[in-house]
């Protein structure tokens, strides 16, 4: 049995990660070709650190998952404070319905619905050009929104509601209660949701290929079009660079999460 | 607490209401708009009297979305066990082992399946190597599959695997004590129990699956269009606005309808697990 598992597990892992063995081999090519090895070389990675196109996609990328994420994180976590003290009833059963509904809704929808209000706008405001960096930030922000209020809701949940009437009985205001008491005790469920909203914001393409236009294109939008051709090496190279950033980074998160971890059973 | 003072902390909701009115609500209502109007804004029932004639892609959308959603239960069902069944650090990498992928473009993914699949590719000229003779897979309904759940086969295992990890294995055992040999213990004791992660990785790996449009046209050549790729046409090449939001109405409406299926299935229990 042991045996038999450690088979089916390789063979499942072996099939989520051949593409992108493949990949990372291929972004050292020596010719061009994305399916014959023709030797080693770096190239493709000389190549593009130089391409502007990439460069400005991926600085447009980072700018947007930034903006996008502090402002999910922001609206959202005041939004699941005003939702924990609603009454039960219809308007917040409503209200929680439709935060569910950009996760449920497939993403092409949600895409073509925002770009249909967008060309609305843009039609009434007279302009061809309303796509841009605006329209996708307003995109990536309502995508963002469900995640960060459904890991702050539960964590809200399990702080004690008395702990900021108790702060305001000591003297604070209501505002710096929230700032020194409620938020230290839902704070991993704030980071939690920043960081969902940032390699969310990052990594998405549908709804920003609906939602974008050719002033503000991030990375997924120009890898798209570099695919409708035949894809050189180069795309590889830049693939593998982002790849290998955020294995680096997560290896670091996870590290850090480990220790704190430690540290909390320890006091215990 | 004073009456202000909680006045106060629900009004830091209303930012949050506003935008779920502007930007999740209205464009619902547009896409409602679009598909009853004409260009020029004047009511018509046009589009939505040619949708019988997607009847095929819309099937076939489904079809492959069914197929996808059983083939990635089926691998990932005994996966998310062994996985729940290991150390807590081995499972804690293991995970991230299976978020990992998803971090990386998905677009760039499936194109590196192609080098894969071609029939001169990876794949091929190993088989060849070994004596076996070439197949076709590239551009086939297979290879649309095969991306389907490459693409989505983490969706399926994480809900599973996040409820098999809280599972009480003292019921399993009890089970066992009971008498249930190993086929009976998973039917009766452990596939319950898990039953919502397994509802939940359904819709998770059905939704997208039924909507995409990358992966048919990559894998699939052009001769295989789903929905999603008829949806795109619409917005990026004819700019038929009109047309894809009716198309795209149809589609948020079989969202809905298998959603509730599914949760009819699942006594309520259908809590979104992440």
């Amino acid at each position: 049995m042991k045996v038999f598992n450690r088979i089916y597990t390789f063979l499942v892992f072996l099939f989520l990660y051949a593409p992108i063995f493949v990949l990372l081999l291929f972004s050292f090519n020596a010719s061009s070709s994305t399916s014959v090895f023709s030797g080693f070389s770096l190239q493709w990675y000389k190549m593009i650190m130089s391409d502007a196109t990439s460069i400005t996609a991926l600085r447009n990328t980072l700018i947007l998952a930034v903006c996008s994420s502090i402002l999910a994180t922001v609206i959202g976590t005041a939004a699941s404070v005003g939702i924990e003290r609603f009454r039960k009833g219809a308007f917040r059963t409503g209200l929680m319905a439709t935060t569910n509904i950009p996760m449920t809704n497939p993403e092409i929808v949600t895409g073509v619905s925002m770009m249909l209000l967008f060309v609305f706008i843009g039609r009434i405001l007279k302009t061809d050009s309303v796509l841009g960096f605006g329209t996708m930030l307003i995109a990536h922000v309502t995508f963002n929104l469900p995640y960060v209020i459904l890991t702050v809701l539960p964590k809200l949940r399990q702080t004690d509601k008395n702990l900021a009437e108790a702060a305001q009985d000591l003297g604070c205001k209501p505002l710096s209660a929230f700032f020194k008491v409620v938020l230290p005790s839902i704070m991993p469920g704030v980071i939690t949701g920043l960081i969902m909203s940032f390699t969310l914001s990052l990594d998405d393409f549908i709804i920003s290929y609906f939602t974008s236009g050719p002033g503000f294109q991030t990375l997924p939008i120009v890898i798209f079009s570099m695919t409708k051709k035949r894809v050189k090496p180069d795309m590889y190279a830049l693939s593998a660079i982002i790849f290998m950033s955020i294995l680096i980074l997560l290896i670091f998160y996870n590290i850090a999460q480990q220790k704190s971890e430690e540290k909390t059973e320890r006091k215990r | 607490m004073s009456k202000r003072a909680s006045f106060a902390s629900k009004a830091v909701a209303s930012p949050y209401i506003v935008w779920a009115a502007l930007f999740i609500i209205a464009p619902l209502l547009f896409v409602v708009y679009y598909s009853f109007t004409n260009a020029s804004g004047d009511f018509t029932l046009v589009y939505i009297q040619t949708l019988p004639k997607y009847l095929p892609t819309f099937l076939r959308s489904i079809w492959f979305g069914i197929v996808a959603t059983v083939i990635c239960l089926i691998i990932a069902f005994p996966l998310a066990y062994i996985i729940s069944q290991k150390s807590d650090k081995a499972q804690r990498t293991f995970v991230l082992l299976v978020m990992l992928p998803m971090w990386m473009s998905f677009l760039i993914r499936t194109y590196s399946w192609i080098a894969l699949l071609q029939d001169t590719g990876i794949i091929n000229s190993f088989l060849g190597k070994i004596g076996i003779h070439p197949v076709h897979m590239i551009n086939t309904g297979g290879a649309v599959i095969l991306g389907m759940v490459y693409n989505f086969l983490p969706y399926m295992i994480l809900p599973i695997y996040s409820v098999m990890a809280k599972l009480d294995f003292s019921m399993v055992e009890a089970c066992q004590d009971l008498g249930g040999n190993t086929f009976n213990v998973i039917k009766r004791c452990i596939i319950p129990m898990s039953l919502p992660g397994v509802v939940s990785g359904i819709t998770m790996v059905f939704v997208p699956s039924v909507s995409t449009f990358y992966i048919s046209q990559k894998l699939g050549g052009g001769s295989f269009d789903l929905i999603g790729d008829v949806i795109e046409r619409q917005f990026q090449q004819s700019y038929n606005y009109n047309l894809g939001a009716s198309l795209s109405l149809v589609l948020m409406v079989l969202i809905v309808i298998s959603m509730a299926i599914m949760n009819h299935f699942s006594e309520g229990e259908g809590e979104m697990v992440i």
